[in-house]
């Protein structure tokens, strides 16, 4: 018996030098503890449930290797012939029952903490996109789309990756600290799932339904998230960026934003006649952003999912036609209508520079139909014109 | 290759697999009657904020201790070309109050379409509560190309809705569901 | 031969083998015709061999993409019918056409029947599953991509966004849905018709047990599976909208539907494991399976319970407090009938005369890994916790630790347990120790750092990832390597075995052995029992679990 004793202790000790050796390393690769009273409560409650956990297995373990040691023919142990016992049976099934009512209590608390209803200090709507996030921040009258700001270049390994590679977006959304934040998530297209692991946010956003989260951020900073639900090609590339402001640089951030709005409807009243290189120009950022995912840079795209545009029948053919697909999208494929997402600069300048890129503009070759400009002013009477 | 040991059983074999058979065509029929009993309970328990249909008009007096915000959203699904938005974000009423709002649409195509706005209410706990007298959403709404109109709703909130509801969000999602529009969109689809 | 059980099977050479014409034609017939239990839990072996090598091989794709983040071998949208299809292929054409293999082989023998109840019908239930993947393999080569939205299909992604090819799935899932509960009607038959005079239900081998109810599950989820790709079908051609919340249906309800089919379906695909390890843990510990009884009642308590628990695959996707607090406390209970089973093995082993064959490796390593795989199940059923792991890569650890080292490796225990029995000859231990070190450590190495990268916030199913995961990546990368090729060597081992090289099995093969298919000669006979054994009640048969008394030199 005294031996077994010391035996244990042994594994016992060894375990937990490989639990020590464990949390120095968790820092990096275990759950943030994050940045809101929730996201901590759920670290606790991780951290406990999974400390339990490495109990019953060393326990159970402990057994086991006693055993498998101990127990072999090799050592000339002969079998015991012992096969039941209701007495062990029902130790068995009593004491995981009340260690899983011990877990499940913390469990409860938690999750009725984050039932909380009292009134929020600010609504922001998330609808989610293929690929991207929308905020429409119901209280101040802001909204805005934001994309993955990671070139292709460096996704394709032309150029040395960023720090934050697939985790930068164009256009971050911005929160107060220490206010409470309603989330309001739903989807225009597929399933989606915002998830901030800092913020202890994670809710399917589903076409057609509401639902929602809330956080209240005690310290200033970036957080980066992803998105969680597997929503077609662009999965992967659709992150999420949350930059915490005190309150008085949110409040600036507010004033800046209303002044941008401002400024961007009234460029969108102009619509005059852009040359081919300012078209060329603003059309190849366009392109970058927006088509390279499927299409490629090359233009060569990736066959049979996503057509290549080089060459394309559509491409260069009638303008009407390609003005089409690119507003209304393609049903039962991944194109997607951009009609609503792009201006009509940003479609004539794409459209156009599809249409002179990668040899497209070959009249020789593809007929007279081929190259030639687009302007806003015809991607504003496409809209408009029946699609019948 | 058949024995007497075999020919025994058949009798019981027999029933035993119309026994299993029936059981497995009941199966496919409860898949089937999932749907509308899943429907019944979402109402019931308010399972992804669904609202229920048409009520009367509440007239059996306010609950004036209370206050409740509501809140209106606007979406429109799949990029469709319509302006779609409530004319008010807010408003605050309390229970047991009739309140009429309204939802700006704008066909922003030259053709006509039909559309269908889907309700969604959270928290989830509020929507069967949420007692609407008159909405656009239900039924199907046909519009001409660049016409415009202001889509009334009527409703009121019960008394009985819990204590610990001060925010309900109702929002609506306007969803394309013209015939000849998906046709033109499919017909596109030859081209690629 | 235990002096307790009486068997008179005929060991007249008039039955011994297949009839089978001469030329490649004959070969053709006798096995499209067969009807024979053994010949088609041999076909169904060979097509989940088959399924797992293709299936893996999508695996060390996918792993070879994750090497290093950037765009390097396949395209996202190709990535993402790879993580499908190994899936699908994965869950329907090798876990569960396994273990339909071993109960065929298996079952009669231990019954002491001469073959399954439904032979013909057994016939048909096979052959249906060829077509059924060369329909799902053939997506690849229809325009508009294969399957690209995960094994679940969620809807709207699949429907009103899925490609044309995912028409071929839905037909492919009937086929294979059709299949499964033919299967399992005709084992239900079998275990309830067919037993030896003398067995009761609670007398039978633990691996009977599981597979009945088993049977059962299927039976219950394969149609409500059938019937929610058939309204995915006409959601998506004939005007209906289940799934469409524009015509008042709820892409949710997808969810409920699919998860009702789903929980139950991981079920099918471990409680035969379980009914492997529980035969193979006493014969290398020459000592009586402990609770037999609790063993049973664990089982059918995990059968009953896994259909209350669906909801725990849905909690991100809004699910009123009331639900949530309804099914965690559900999900939390289905660890006791779990431990139940652990714990009984561990008292099966403990003070047992261990001998560490191939199997008994395999079945140990189940033990340890199947029970982290609970432990990590045990997490995630906690709701609040739910939200940081759901569709992270901790969930993928966390069913590749359950399905890895306990589904596949407890078929794989099954195959060196029983090989000997079925060819009659022993497979080569040393490579069989070889394949179970380096399969162990390999597949340890790649799904172990899974659960750090999914606490540190990667997500499944991406085909591209930010930098800081790269390191866990490329660990668990070369991991899935070397358990991929870990693989070629058991494969060769079977051929080999299946080919006469080993030496010549006894009849017991196994000094702990205990059964009626250990009565039959190695290899048993064409038809099992032409004459049913007669099964003597065990009263005293504890006693006789003495293995002095049944060496068999």
């Amino acid at each position: 018996m005294h031996t077994i004793i010391r035996k244990c202790c042994r594994w016992m000790s060894w375990m937990l030098l490989l639990c020590g050796v464990g949390s120095a390393f968790a820092s990096k690769y275990n759950m943030p503890v994050g940045v809101t009273p929730i996201s901590r409560e759920i670290y606790t409650l991780h951290m406990t449930i999974f400390w339990i956990v490495v109990a019953i297995g060393i326990l159970v373990f402990g057994v086991l290797i006693y055993a498998l040691i101990n127990h072999r023919k090799s050592q000339g142990h002969v079998a015991a012939k012992f096969h039941s016992s209701l007495k062990v049976e029902l130790i068995w099934t009593i004491i995981p029952f009340l260690i899983l009512i011990a877990m499940a209590i913390p469990a409860t608390r938690v999750l009725m903490l984050m039932e909380d209803d009292s009134d929020a200090d600010l609504n922001i709507k998330i609808t989610g996109y293929q690929w991207k996030w929308k905020y429409d921040y119901l209280d101040e009258n802001i909204s805005f789309f934001s994309n993955l700001a990671t070139t292709q270049d460096q996704i394709q390994g032309k150029a040395p990756k960023g720090e934050n590679y697939l985790l930068e977006v164009d256009k971050p959304i911005v929160v107060p600290t220490h206010k409470k934040i309603r989330f309001l998530v739903t989807a225009n297209d597929v399933i989606h799932s915002w998830w901030v692991p800092e913020l202890g946010v994670k809710r399917d956003a589903i076409p057609g339904f509401i639902h929602e989260a809330w956080a209240k951020i005690e310290k200033p900073g970036t957080y980066r998230g992803q998105c969680a639900e597997l929503c077609g090609v662009g999965h992967g590339f659709m992150p999420i960026v949350v930059v915490a402001l005190d309150e008085p640089d949110y409040k600036k951030w507010v004033a800046e934003q209303k002044g941008v709005a401002l400024k961007q409807a009234n460029a969108l009243e102009e619509n005059k006649p852009l040359t081919k290189a300012e078209l060329m120009e603003a059309g190849q950022k366009v392109y970058g952003a927006t088509c390279t995912v499927c299409h490629q840079a090359t233009g060569m795209g990736m066959p049979p999912a996503f057509p290549a545009l080089k060459g394309s029948k559509i491409v260069t053919g009638d303008v009407a036609k390609q003005l089409s697909i690119v507003l209304h999208g393609v049903k039962g494929t991944a194109m997607q209508a951009f009609g609503e997402q792009l201006t009509d600069k940003d479609i004539a300048a794409v459209v156009t520079y599809q249409r002179n890129s990668w040899g497209n503009d070959d009249q020789a070759k593809f007929g007279k139909a081929a190259g030639g400009l687009v302007q806003p002013s015809e991607v504003a009477a496409a809209r408009k014109a029946s699609s019948n | 290759m058949k024995n007497d040991f075999q020919f025994l059983r058949e009798k019981k074999q027999r029933r035993l697999v119309i026994a299993l058979t029936s059981f497995v065509l009941m199966m496919f029929g409860f898949g089937y009657a999932m749907v509308p009993l899943y429907n019944v309970l979402c109402k019931q328990l308010g399972i992804n904020g669904k609202t229920s249909g048409r009520v009367v008009l509440d007239d059996t007096g306010i609950d004036e201790s209370r206050v409740i915000t509501v809140q209106f959203l606007a979406t429109t699904n799949a990029y469709i070309p319509w302006e779609f938005r409530p004319r008010l974000r807010t408003v605050r009423m309390h229970p047991g109050e009739n309140k009429a709002v309204a939802y700006f649409a704008r066909n922003n195509t030259d053709h006509e379409m039909t559309v269908q706005a889907i309700p969604s209410v959270t928290p989830s706990g509020a929507a069967k509560y949420l007692k609407k007298t008159e909405c656009f959403c239900f039924t199907q709404q046909k519009m001409k190309g660049q016409e415009e109109m202001d889509w009334p709703l009527l409703f009121h909130i019960d008394k009985n809705v819990p204590k610990n509801i001060h925010t309900i969000t109702l929002a609506y999602t306007l969803f394309d569901v013209t015939k000849s529009h998906a046709q033109v969109i499919e017909s596109n689809q030859g081209h690629l | 031969m235990t002096p307790t059980r009486v068997s008179k099977h005929h060991d007249d050479d008039h039955d011994h083998g297949a009839h089978q014409e001469p030329g490649f034609l004959g070969f053709v017939k006798r096995w499209v015709f067969t009807t024979n239990h053994k010949d088609i839990g041999t076909l169904y072996l060979t097509i989940a061999m088959v399924n797992f090598l293709l299936a893996g091989a999508m695996a060390l794709l996918i792993r070879s993409e994750l090497f290093l983040p950037g765009h390097r071998l396949i395209a996202p949208d190709f990535f993402n019918t790879m993580t499908t299809m190994h899936g699908l292929i994965m869950v329907f054409g090798v876990v569960m056409p396994v273990f339909v293999g071993l109960a065929n082989w298996q079952i009669p023998m231990m019954l002491g029947a001469p073959d399954m109840a439904l032979p013909r019908l057994n016939n048909w239930s096979f052959w249906l599953l060829p077509f059924a993947f060369t329909i799902l393999l053939s997506t690849f080569f229809i325009s508009g991509s294969a399957p690209n939205y995960g094994w679940t299909f969620y809807a709207p992604l699949s429907t009103k966004y899925g490609p044309p090819s995912t028409d071929f799935m839905i037909f492919a899932i009937h086929i294979m849905g059709m299949s499964s509960i033919l299967g399992s009607i005709n084992i239900i038959a079998t275990i309830l018709n067919m037993r030896a005079p003398g067995m009761k239900l609670m007398q039978m081998p633990m691996f009977v047990w599981t597979w009945l109810i088993t049977a059962f599950l299927l039976l219950a989820i394969m149609p409500v599976l059938a019937g929610t790709v058939t309204m995915m079908l006409t959601d998506r051609h004939f005007g209906t909208s289940f799934f469409d919340a524009a015509g008042g249906g709820d892409p949710i309800l997808f969810q409920h539907l699919f998860w009702f089919f789903g929980h139950p379906e991981v079920y099918v695909l471990i409680l035969p494991a379980f009914g492997v390890i529980s035969e193979i843990l006493p014969t290398f510990s020459r000592k009586k399976l402990f609770g037999y009884h609790f063993m049973v009642y664990a089982t059918a308590a995990i059968a009953f319970l896994s259909y209350i628990v669906w909801v725990h695959h849905m909690f991100t996707a809004g699910v009123p407090i009331q639900a949530a607090l309804i099914f965690m406390y559900s999900t939390m209970l289905i660890a006791v009938p779990t431990g139940i089973k652990i714990f009984n093995w561990v008292a099966t082993i403990f003070k047992g005369s261990i001998t560490f064959e191939t199997p008994m490796l395999f079945a140990i390593a189940f033990l340890f890994m199947f029970t982290l795989g609970g432990f990590s199940g045990l997490m995630l059923a906690i709701v609040p916790a739910d939200y940081q792991y759901q569709d992270t890569y901790f969930v993928v650890a966390h069913f590749h630790y359950v399905l890895v080292p306990g589904a596949i490796f407890s078929a794989i225990a099954a195959v060196y347990y029983w090989i000997p029995k079925w060819t009659g000859h022993m497979y080569n231990e040393t490579l069989g120790k070889l394949h179970f070190w380096l399969s162990t450590i390999s597949l340890n190495i790649t799904f172990f750092p899974m659960h750090f990268l999914g606490l540190a916030g990667m997500p499944r199913r991406i085909p591209d990832y930010a930098l800081q995961f790269t390191d866990f990546n490329q660990i668990a990368t070369v991991g899935a390597f070397i358990f991929g090729f870990s693989h070629l060597i058991f494969l060769y081992n079977i051929i080999q075995t299946v080919r006469g090289k080993g030496k010549k099995a006894t009849k017991r093969v196994w000094e702990g052995a205990h059964g009626f298919e250990w009565t039959l000669p190695s290899p048993p006979p064409y038809h099992s029992f032409l004459t049913p054994p007669v099964f003597v009640e065990e009263a005293s048969s504890h006693e006789a679990w003495d293995v002095s008394d049944h060496h068999e030199k």
